[in-house]
């Protein structure tokens, strides 16, 4: 999944576990506007599938790609409405 | 004007608008009752106090509020704890009865080891960054999860309203609880 977006806020969630990146995650998105992106930056390897999950069963956020890097797992996640 | 039936419908049979009228209104109920992002409902009934059994309903509940739904956490017997601002923090674990821990029953039962298998975990969530009870609850109820500590329990444990964290629902018993589970499209027992 590749795609052409750019970044308004970045979250840090490096060093967090379950819940905190997904629930950080969902207060992050609530202070943007529809169509922004925010950048997630969490070590926690749970969030690959975690952020996915609750990006498909949540209102108003798209996934819009993720990343698995050496040490950070990088999502990207636009509000939509 | 023509028909196509030879027949000529009966005065009493609804007309073509009638229908039409009908069918939107269905349709809509039909897409009131089939949209799953609406008004989704999560209730939990927390009755364990020991520090592993306190983690799950409030992973879950602060994850359900993340996902939109609306939580409501019941808390019952030692469930009650997880909301008594200074027992919360205190929340032990013991290793008897449980045969994952590295520790044996019978050692297990001698007097102080619940305080070692307790500093043993604290740490381990401490290392790992893992949440502490008292994070999870501030932050559900950041999100809106509505805790509820169960009167009758608060009575008998001789607990008063004013021992709970700022934002716990006291004065509720079964039927709330129930009336929650009915409403609710998960409701969990932990």
């Amino acid at each position: 999944m590749s795609a052409e977006f750019d970044i308004t806020e970045t979250l840090d969630v490096k060093g967090a576990s379950c819940p905190m990146p997904v629930v950080q995650t969902k207060s992050a998105i609530d202070d943007l506007a529809e169509g922004e992106v925010l950048e997630v930056l969490a070590t926690d390897p749970g969030s690959m599938s975690d952020i996915d999950g609750w990006a498909s069963g949540t209102a108003g956020v798209e996934l819009v790609d993720q990343e698995e890097g050496d040490d950070v797992y990088k999502h990207y996640v636009r509000k939509t409405e | 004007m023509s028909t196509d039936t030879p027949d000529a419908p009966a005065d009493d049979a609804p007309s073509r608008a009638e229908l039409a009228a009908r069918v939107d209104e269905l349709e809509d109920a039909l897409a009131e009752a089939t949209s799953d992002d609406d008004g989704k409902k999560m209730s939990i009934i927390a009755t364990k106090g020991t520090l592993d059994m306190a983690y799950p309903p409030l992973i879950l509940a602060s994850t359900a509020a993340a996902f939109g739904y609306d939580v409501t956490v019941f808390h019952t017997f030692w469930g009650l704890d997880i909301l008594h601002e200074e027992r919360s923090k205190n929340l032990k674990l013991s290793s008897v009865g449980n045969p994952n821990m590295p520790v044996p029953n019978a050692v297990a039962a001698l007097p102080g080891m619940d305080r070692v298998t307790t500093k043993m975990m604290e740490k381990k969530i401490a290392d790992n960054d893992t949440a502490t009870i008292e994070e999870l609850i501030e932050t559900s109820l950041d999100m809106g999860v509505e805790f509820q500590a169960c009167q009758m329990t608060i009575d008998l444990m001789d607990y008063d309203e004013d021992d709970f964290y700022d934002g716990v629902t006291t004065g509720v018993g079964a039927a709330t609880a129930l009336q929650d589970m009915a409403d609710a499209d998960i409701q969990l027992l932990v």
